[in-house]
């Protein structure tokens, strides 16, 4: 039954039944607006659990699809009187499946449990939830968008606002963070337009040769068309060289190094970190939770949706560079970690250093790998949405977030610090909790095919918990300065998200098959693919 | 057709229904008459407001007539119109233009209707009529098929331009402005003007079509070959200032910040979109041609050089808008990055599947002319409430005048190329299509210098809602101002949602050859 309603679209645009509630209300009524955003949120949560629910991996199962026709952009075709019509097609397209799914269950929960820390917020409430609500669309349209021109449009609505979000509310160097933050990632979706740009040019074009006289010449942005067309071996693409229309190895090379560096940009791979570390520690913890726990998700998804998927060949030959660029952020990210003074940017370290091991779980190319991959992503999006969480509510109580500063607050906060444990022991990958089995199912695939690389990675985990300890027991054990004394435990609407997000994590760590249920199937078809070119 | 039949043709006199095709021009010329008059006769004292609304009525009943001769097209009726011999064109490539120069120049004058102040303007009657010959200047520019005409309309464009630009007469800036503007003005004239001679020394005609003909034939000769390099080369220096593309674009801050707000939104609009169709027209009317010659690297050399123009606009604009703090000179140092994306389809020449340049051009002239517009009008109820056009009047705008600041957003998003605007969708057209003939270095500069761009543009954003309100001053925005800005908004916005029928309906109704080519008759 849910095949029948628009649930893609209902999902993507409910946030804009806050918005509209948003602008009718007064501005200065900050509990009524931040009500209307927390609930705003909701809806999403609810639909997508529903379709969650709903949704069937198999092969046979339901197709959720929409497709609706957008931009139809007729052409100049004065010199081919023959065809007829020659079309740049854009359609709106969403689909859903086993990739896109954990991600939007992670989206909507991270965004309900970042409204309710955004209690914090402490001025211009309406456009804060306004452009907060802008974002989740954004985000939810990522994930879904099936057609690449309506893909880009999501992934630069979630810029705009995030430039206002971390710009307006975040601390000292917060405009100096959201320049930072605009100009790297203008640049990766810049590269990521040329890559798309390159890719309809030559692997979306398309003849529909309805009858013996009747053809449509189109170029097309949608996602199936250019991998159908990239992938069959009877395509104009992969016609012979001497052809017009085929798509050379320079091409293929070009788009797909293009796509590397404009994903890696926001994932962010190791040379091209360094404008996530401001905006760790420049925005509103409230914000950092939605850029850590998802943003940073766009880049490994496009990565696999853009990158793997369509250039399977090519992903496969540089399959060792990926790990070892994985490796590198694995250690990087924690050395860099260990040695922090401020809490924020041990996060922001660790995000890297964890984003890492999503580099090898994609190296690995097999289904146990890729599911690690998966799995990382939904649980470090989790877990580091609950971190900042709580570094929202510490520096909140305490002004501060510095290590040296803070200490023994296991004593004044034992809610809290025991949420700060738990995540810690999240993070640093102890089973039974979601980050042990992202970790684990990537290395594991990853020592498949390349051994020594996937022994230094697991140097890297280790260090992880040097970090995560260190920095964890600084702030709840050892001396108590005397000013924390009289602090107040978690409010119940603080304490709500930090449950809700732990038993999430909990969940994932005891019973996996919630998320690698759905994505089952989501494999098959590139690694038959793989399988083939390795067998051919 | 013979040189000499052409030229007596030429001689040919308009008939009474050839006359009637020249309404749009005609009208704009009695309305300027009239209200010459009537500035006369009014007394001094009086707003002169009246005006304005008449000028504005002008302007409508021409686009009017020129809507009605698009529909008209549409109806069968035999196009093009060759008058005087194919000096004077009405076509689609022609009418299209015309229809965006008269709607932004509308939208100028109703801007200008509330924000421009006697003190500030001595002469408000002169300023709102001498728009109206440089509109038809701008307009007989894109029907011109003839050497001749085309520098007619140049001329009667340009020295309207500089009485207007000079027209705050107690303001030294707007003096500096418009003496450097007549400077560089006359020396553009001259470069054209010598590159022109030099066409006409070769083939002896100044009809397009029939130079085109006669390069055809001596072509293949070969030994021209190196005076057209030259000839081609004057005349694109001498349009390159014209629509200040770099590196002739060091006029425009200074012309731009010294002239009235909206007079600057004419020069960055109009002025510049008329002589980019022009060089529309002489490119793919007598370079594009010669491409089938054997021999003859010119045409490619010309196309590459246009997109090398292209580029160094793009990369000139904006690296030397990043540390600009005026808002005038940083739409002055925009117009120029413009200007490059706005070369990108005269550059691209047509290739395989690539055809659609005039469907890329106009879309991305419309999105330019909304954002523009509006951008322009918001600068200008700014400015005049904080009494200067630095960038730092736009602090706090977003406590002062929250509407006007979220408007402000839809263009700067849009100037940024940025979804979901007209801008955007404009690029990504000039994109595809570059693409789509492989000029694929030309796609990376563009993404790359938009990148760039969204720093400056940003910035506006940053004052608007980042800092806080330096300037208290109430922004009192006039009534027709506010509808320009909220007109060119949702606009913008329109464009970005629904691109398809606009940009597609000109593809499908513009033919190359029937309104681009001038062909023998």
């Amino acid at each position: 039954m849910l095949a029948d309603i628009p649930i893609l679209s209902l999902i993507t645009f409910s946030p804009l039944i806050g918005i509209l509630v948003l602008l009718l209300l007064p501005k200065q009524n900050s509990r009524w607006l931040k009500v209307t955003a927390v609930t705003a949120t909701l809806i999403p949560l609810a639909l997508s659990l529903w379709l969650y629910a709903d949704f069937d991996g198999t092969l046979g199962g339901k197709p959720y699809k929409e497709s609706v026709t957008w931009v139809n952009a007729a052409l100049n075709k004065e010199t081919m009187p023959d065809i007829a019509s020659y079309l740049f097609k854009f359609q709106y397209q969403m689909g859903i499946d086993g990739i896109s799914l954990p991600l939007l269950l992670l989206t909507t929960i991270v965004a309900v449990m970042a409204a309710l820390a955004s209690v914090h917020v402490k001025k211009r409430w309406k456009a804060f939830y306004l452009w907060f609500l802008l974002l989740e669309i954004g985000m939810l349209g990522v994930f879904m968008a099936r057609d690449v021109f309506l893909f880009f449009i999501f992934f630069e609505l979630t810029l705009i606002p995030m430039f206002f979000l971390i710009g307006i509310w975040g601390f000292g160097g917060r405009e100096k963070a959201a320049n930072r933050f605009l100009i790297y990632n203008g640049i990766g979706s810049a590269l990521m337009l040329l890559a798309f740009v390159m890719l309809v040019m030559t692997a979306g074009f398309r003849v529909d040769q309805v009858d013996q006289q009747t053809q449509h010449v189109y170029y097309s942005g949608s996602y199936e068309v250019i991998k159908d067309n990239l992938t069959d071996p009877d395509s104009f693409v992969n016609a012979a060289p001497e052809s017009p229309l085929h798509m050379s190895d320079t091409m293929r090379w070009s788009i797909f190094i293009l796509l590397l560096i404009a994903f890696g940009i926001k994932l962010p791979i190791f040379p091209f970190h360094t404008w996530m570390l401001r905006v760790h520690a420049e925005a509103h913890p409230a914000i950092v939770m939605i850029h850590s726990g998802v943003l940073l998700k766009m880049g490994a998804y496009g990565l696999l949706r853009f990158g793997v998927f369509l250039f399977p060949s090519q992903m496969r030959d540089w399959a060792t560079v990926l790990a070892i660029l994985g490796v590198i952020n694995i250690l990087y990210g924690a050395v860099l970690a260990f040695r922090q003074k401020e809490f924020k940017l041990v996060l922001a370290y660790s995000s890297i250093s964890h984003m890492g091991i999503v580099l090898l779980g994609i190296a690995s190319l097999n289904e146990i790998g890729l599911q690690g991959a998966m799995i990382q992503l939904v649980s470090h999006g989790l877990i580091s949405a609950l971190l900042f969480l709580i570094v929202g509510s510490l520096q909140e109580r305490t002004g501060t977030t510095e290590l040296g500063e803070l200490g023994g607050l296991a004593r004044s906060l034992p809610f809290m610090s025991g949420i700060l444990l738990t995540a810690g022991m999240a993070s640093l990958g102890l089973p039974g909790l979601s980050g042990f089995i992202g970790e684990f199912l990537s290395l594991l695939g990853l020592f498949d095919s390349m051994r020594v690389l996937t022994a230094v990675a697991v140097l890297g985990v280790i260090l992880t918990a040097v970090y995560v300890l260190r920095s964890v027991l600084a702030i709840t054990f050892g001396p108590m300065p005397e000013r924390f004394g009289a602090l107040r435990d978690a409010r119940l609407v603080e304490a709500v998200p930090m449950i809700a997000l732990l038993a999430f994590i909990i969940l994932i760590g005891v019973y996996p098959s919630v998320l690698t249920e759905p994505m089952k199937h989501g494999f098959d078809a590139l690694l038959q693919q793989l399988n083939v070119k390795v067998g051919g | 057709m013979s040189v000499d039949n052409m030229a007596q043709q030429s001689f040919l006199p308009l008939t009474w229904s050839d006359a009637m095709y020249l309404a749009p021009e005609w009208i704009l010329i009695a309305f300027m008459i009239v209200l010459v008059v009537l500035d006369l006769a009014l007394p001094r004292r009086s707003g002169r407001k009246v005006i304005g609304w008449l000028t504005l009525a002008g302007l409508l009943t021409s686009l009017g007539f020129v809507i009605g001769q698009v529909l008209d097209m549409n109806a069968g009726t035999e196009w093009p119109i060759r008058l005087l011999g194919d000096s004077y064109r009405i076509d689609a490539f022609g009418s299209l233009l015309k229809i965006l120069f008269l709607s932004a120049t509308a939208l100028i004058v109703l801007m200008s209707i509330g924000t421009v102040k006697r003190e500030d303007i001595p002469d408000k009657g002169e300023f709102y009529y001498l728009l109206l010959p440089a509109v038809t200047g701008a307009m007989m520019m894109a029907s011109s098929g003839d050497m001749i005409t085309l520098y007619v309309g140049l001329e009667l464009l340009s020295i309207t331009t500089y009485v207007l630009v000079g027209i705050r007469k107690h303001s030294v800036k707007s003096a500096e402005g418009a003496f450097k503007y007549v400077v560089t003005g006359g020396i553009s004239s001259a470069l054209l003007l010598f590159g022109m001679s030099y066409l006409y020394g070769l083939t002896g005609a100044t009809n397009l079509g029939a130079i085109k003909d006669a390069l055809l034939v001596q072509g293949a000769a070969g030994d021209i070959q190196e005076l057209l390099y030259v000839s081609f080369f004057l005349m694109l220096a001498g349009f390159g200032i014209k629509i200040g593309a770099a590196p002739f674009h060091f006029w425009a801050p200074d012309v731009y910040q010294g002239a009235p707000t909206p007079i600057t939104a004419f020069l960055a609009i109009v002025s510049k979109a008329a002589a980019l169709a022009v060089l529309f027209r002489i490119t793919f009317n007598v370079v594009f041609p010669l491409s089938n010659a054997t021999d003859m690297y010119l045409s490619q050399d010309i196309f590459l050089t246009i997109l090398v123009l292209a580029a160094a606009a793009m990369i000139v604009g904006t690296t030397s808008a990043l540390r600009q703090r005026n808002a005038k000179r940083l739409m002055a140092l925009s117009g120029v990055a413009n200007a490059g994306y706005l070369l990108v389809p005269i550059g691209v020449s047509f290739k395989g599947l690539h055809m659609q340049n005039v469907g890329e051009f106009m879309f991305y002239l419309a999105a330019y002319i909304l954002m523009n517009v509006g951008a322009f009008a918001v600068i200008s109820v700014v400015s005049k409430a904080t009494g200067h056009e630095e960038l730092k009047g736009f602090a706090g705008l977003y406590y002062r005048a929250p509407w006007t600041a979220a408007a402000m957003i839809v263009f700067v998003l849009s100037l940024a190329g940025l979804p979901v605007t007209g801008g955007f969708f404009g690029k990504l057209f000039i994109l595809l299509g570059a693409a789509q003939s492989q000029a694929y270095w030309i796609v990376a500069i563009m993404v790359v210098s938009s990148v760039i761009s969204y720093y400056f543009y940003f910035g506006i954003i940053r004052q608007m809602f980042m800092r806080g309100g330096g300037d208290e001053a109430e922004v009192d925005m006039p009534a027709t101002t506010g509808v320009v800005v909220w007109l060119c908004a949702v606009l913008t916005v329109a464009l970005g949602i629904v691109p398809g029928p606009v940009i597609g309906w000109v593809n499908e109704h513009f033919s190359i050859i029937r309104d681009l080519f001038i062909m023998s008759p």
